[in-house]
């Protein structure tokens, strides 16, 4: 007893040719059904490469469009064939012109003579079937397909929607229980035999010839009627993409093809040499054949599947480029603002660097140029310091700092005195977590020892802006994490504060902090805001600041300052 | 996007198409080496002027990835680059004297042998110092890739314009004829590129790069695009609208994914910063036949009179595709 193999032919035809040779050498019959459509030189020319096989011979020819009855009736041709010619062929395994063998025919032999009464045939129930594309897999048994889903596919499109909303159903015929799964099958000789003379086989044909994409379901439905042992898996290593197209195998996929547990491989690419070469020369050692392990397969094509459709988020390129519901607005990797911060802290950004354990910038969006960590006038991945490249595309900017250096933290300054372009994009950034001290721009205003009246109109924009910002945050849009304080409350309490910042930063750090940045003393402060609503401006941000504030409880660290009024 | 706009891009395409078969009086044919060619063979199409020191190297990457045939326009070299392809046996020449900035910098003459020869087969179009790198290139020729896009009924390729320099000054180290230039020309800016679509055209405007950071760093929107088109499946409709930057009909410039995921791309490496920079920048800038009034060339010209490397600490060390694809700056797609 040997294995007969059906090969369906359209394409590529010299590879086909070298694969019917490859089986008929090792004494395996082959019935060839070629696709009418294939041009009369180019069947000449097939026919005389294997015109000296006599094990090899063809069948009726049929013009075959994909996903129409025409491809089974092929089969059924050539399979009908088979078994006429060839009684020692004791299972028939369904191949295509562009399969390969990529395990000796001894072993696919060896192992049917193990299973000599098992078909090996994909067969699954509609309502488990996860690898339809397009959604349908019951409707196809159950609408009408009279367009072609190649040539006129709006059609197509539209007559399955128009049959959906009228509730349009076909009668299945009794005794079929609609089963899917792969075209490429191996059946006992008996099965397939039952199969073709089955009584109901007219009517069976009848309802099939209207059903869509039969070749994935004719069999596969009714060998469940007639086998005795199902097993329901293909032989034929086959996989498909996203959108149904079939993968093909190249030559640097050789390695990954040596460890599938398959017999035949599907499709391959014609000009792929080095496989053909390698798969089709005669079976000299069988040794040294690695442990199968098909799962490495199935997570490449699941990979590049997910790349294609998701893609890594937060990356911006040539051929990914999101619209704004698909994440346009998002960086790669959370990163943490901070407004305010570095103004009631003289050492707040080198304080950050060691607890928060991630790369602090200065103000990078500040007028002059972008401070990166370091002071450094170019940054990962190329990006300039310079303040109109970044201000001539500030998302660019910021999601290429995030994208160029996944794997670490960054946080950075960010306040009124800044560039305001970045800010819609923070705030809509479910990557951003933002703390801000309002009203804490006014310290080093303050500071500069410049005289009240000089400073009241660089207090009140700077207010405005900051203001604006806030409200922004508070907006629908929002999905950065935000913790805004004013000045006030968090001078209340700003170990607890700090505490958060750090918490949100980093919710896994496994110490707590056990040093605290240095507050700018503040005495005075509350009688130079006094001075600027006697000026005429109304400081609102910072909240209601004390007119007078202890400093040196805060100084001491972790002890609450002492208000008093 | 109303009507009458999608309008105004027709009319401008077919002006392009009439402006391109007008000039094509000005090419004179000096070989034509067409005949018994593959069936769908896949075709190079370039112009260039006075690069006989590229060439080799140049016709032997792209015989190596599996172009087929080369057509190119000589605008009027006096260097043996006309000799020396007129030698090749698997190029096709045309020459000419006229302007080349009045002929889109070569893009008309070069649509009308697209159209005339192109037409229904892929086709590269690239600049002599341009070189095609592509998901799984080492070990998958050109026809892998044109083959799996007929597949996928993608009819264009993106590959972006990545500038390759240095370390050190240009000058430093010259290049010899036939040496790889990458072996000179070794680093690239890895990260920051901006985007932006282009509206009426629905391409994505990418500029960046060294260039736009030694060069441009005042004058940002000056600043080269990067976003190419330049492997194309031909129809006589095509026209490319600025070198091959950008396309009509616009369709073709949906190259990328806007869902979310990504489409496969490639990268054109650009191997323009070598020590024949600064001579072809003066040469340029004499004739005054580029871009923008040369704008370009003497934001250079003064950038070399500096001395500025472009080389910083920051520069990547190419090694191949894989490391680009892990960067992000092409991608693989769907294509396993």
């Amino acid at each position: 007893m040997t294995v007969g193999v059906v090969m369906l032919c359209h394409a590529s035809l010299h590879r086909a040719a070298q694969v019917a040779r490859h089986w008929a050498q090792a004494g395996c019959p082959v019935v060839i059904h070629l696709d009418r459509r294939v041009a009369e030189a180019d069947r000449a020319n097939f026919a005389a490469a294997l015109a000296d096989l006599p094990d090899v011979r063809f069948s009726r020819r049929i013009a075959c469009e994909w996903g129409t009855f025409s491809l089974v009736q092929a089969t059924i041709e050539a399979a009908t064939r088979m078994l006429q010619d060839f009684p020692q062929a004791g299972h028939v395994y369904l191949a295509s012109g562009s399969c390969l063998p990529i395990r000796p025919v001894a072993e696919l032999e060896a192992h049917l003579a193990a299973h000599p009464h098992t078909d090996f045939i994909e067969s699954v129930t509609t309502a488990d079937v996860g690898w339809t594309v397009g959604g349908l897999n019951k409707e196809r048994f159950t609408l009408r397909f009279p367009f072609s889903w190649k040539k006129q596919r709006q059609f197509f499109d539209r007559y399955v929607r128009l049959q959906r909303r009228l509730g349009f159903q076909r009668r299945i015929p009794e005794g079929i229980v609609p089963h899917l799964g792969s075209q490429w099958w191996c059946l006992t000789r008996p099965t397939l035999q039952a199969i073709l003379h089955h009584p109901d086989r007219a009517r069976h044909d009848r309802y099939f010839r209207r059903v869509w994409i039969p070749d994935e379901s004719y069999f596969q439905t009714i060998v469940r009627q007639l086998s005795t042992r199902v097993e329901s898996r293909s032989l034929t290593l086959s996989k498909f993409d996203f959108q149904g197209r079939p993968y093909v195998f190249y030559d640097d996929h050789m390695h990954l093809l040596r460890r599938t547990e398959a017999f035949v491989a599907r499709k391959i690419w014609p000009q792929a040499d080095q496989l053909y070469d390698t798969y089709l020369a005669p079976a000299t050692e069988t040794a040294s054949r690695p442990e199968p392990n098909p799962g490495k397969i199935d997570r490449l094509f699941a990979k590049a599947v997910e790349r294609r459709t998701r893609g890594r988020p937060g990356l911006y390129m040539q051929s990914r480029f999101p619209s704004k519901a698909r994440g346009a607005n998002r960086a790669a990797a959370p990163y943490g603002v901070f407004e305010g911060l570095d103004d009631l802290f003289s050492d707040f950004h080198p304080w950050l660097a060691r607890v928060a354990e991630a790369r602090v910038h200065g103000h990078l969006f500040a007028p002059d140029r972008a401070q990166f960590s370091g002071g450094e006038p170019v940054f990962k991945g190329g990006l300039s310091d310079s303040a109109s490249l970044r201000d001539y595309n500030p998302r660019s900017f910021l999601t290429s700092l995030i994208w160029n250096t996944r794997g670490e933290r960054q946080c950075f300054q960010f306040g009124p005195g800044d560039v305001q372009d970045i800010a819609p994009f923070l705030a809509g950034d479910p990557n951003a977590s933002i703390a801000i001290v309002s009203g804490a721009f006014a310290i080093p205003l303050w500071r500069s020892g410049r005289s009240v009246p000089e400073i009241r109109a660089e207090a009140a924009r700077l207010q405005k802006i900051e203001a604006d910002f806030i409200a922004l945050l508070q907006g629908p849009e929002t999905k950065a994490r935000t913790r805004v304080w004013t000045l006030a409350d968090f001078v209340e309490d700003p170990v607890e504060h700090l505490h958060q910042i750090v918490d949100d930063l980093n919710p896994r750090a496994p110490h707590r902090m056990t040093e605290l940045p240095r507050m700018v003393d503040l005495s005075g402060f509350g009688g130079f805001l006094q001075e600027l609503r006697n000026q005429g401006m109304q400081p609102v941000l910072m909240g209601e600041f004390p007119a007078v504030i202890e400093m040196d409880r805060i100084g001491r660290g972790m002890v609450r300052p002492q208000l008093a009024r | 996007m109303g009507l009458i706009s999608v309008y105004r891009l027709r009319l401008q395409r077919k002006r392009l198409l009439l402006r391109a078969f007008r000039r094509r009086r000005q090419l004179s044919q000096i070989a034509n080496r067409m005949v018994g060619l593959r069936a769908q063979p896949i075709l190079l199409f370039s112009a260039m002027r006075n690069e006989r020191v590229r060439l080799p190297f140049f016709l032997d990457y792209y015989r190596k990835l599996g172009v087929d045939h080369f057509l190119i326009v000589d605008n009027g070299s006096d260097d043996g680059t006309r000799e020396y392809l007129a030698e090749q046996k698997d190029v096709s020449l045309w020459t000419t004297g006229a302007g080349y900035k009045q002929s889109r910098f070569g893009m008309d003459w070069l649509m009308h042998l697209l159209r005339r020869h192109g037409t229904g087969n892929w086709c590269l179009t690239v600049d002599v110092d341009e070189f095609l790198v592509y998901p799984f290139c080492e070990t998958r020729p050109l026809r892998a890739l044109t083959d799996w896009l007929d597949s996928a009924g993608s009819r264009a390729f993106a590959a972006m314009l990545l500038d390759m320099y240095p370390k050190g000054a240009m000058h430093e180290q010259p290049y010899r004829e036939g040496q790889n230039p990458f072996e000179i020309a070794q680093y690239f800016d890895s990260g920051n590129y901006t985007i932006k679509r282009n509206w009426p055209y629905l391409n994505l405007w990418i500029q960046g790069g060294p260039r736009a950071r030694v060069f441009f760093a005042d004058a940002p929107k000056k600043a080269p695009a990067m976003n190419k088109i330049p492997l194309v499946k031909w129809d006589p409709g095509y026209a490319y609208v600025s070198s091959t930057h950008m396309m009509l009909p616009r369709g073709l410039n949906l190259t990328y994914e806007s869902g979310g995921g990504e489409k496969p791309s490639g990268c054109l490496l650009h191997a323009k910063f070598l020590d024949t920079f600064a001579a072809k920048a003066e040469e340029e800038l004499r004739r005054g036949q580029h871009y923008a009034e040369s704008h370009e060339y003497r934001a250079y010209r003064e950038g070399i009179a500096r001395e500025r490397d472009l080389w910083c600490n920051w520069s990547e060390k190419y090694i191949n595709w894989r490391q680009l694809e892990i960067l992000g700056l092409m991608s693989k797609g769907n294509w396993a």
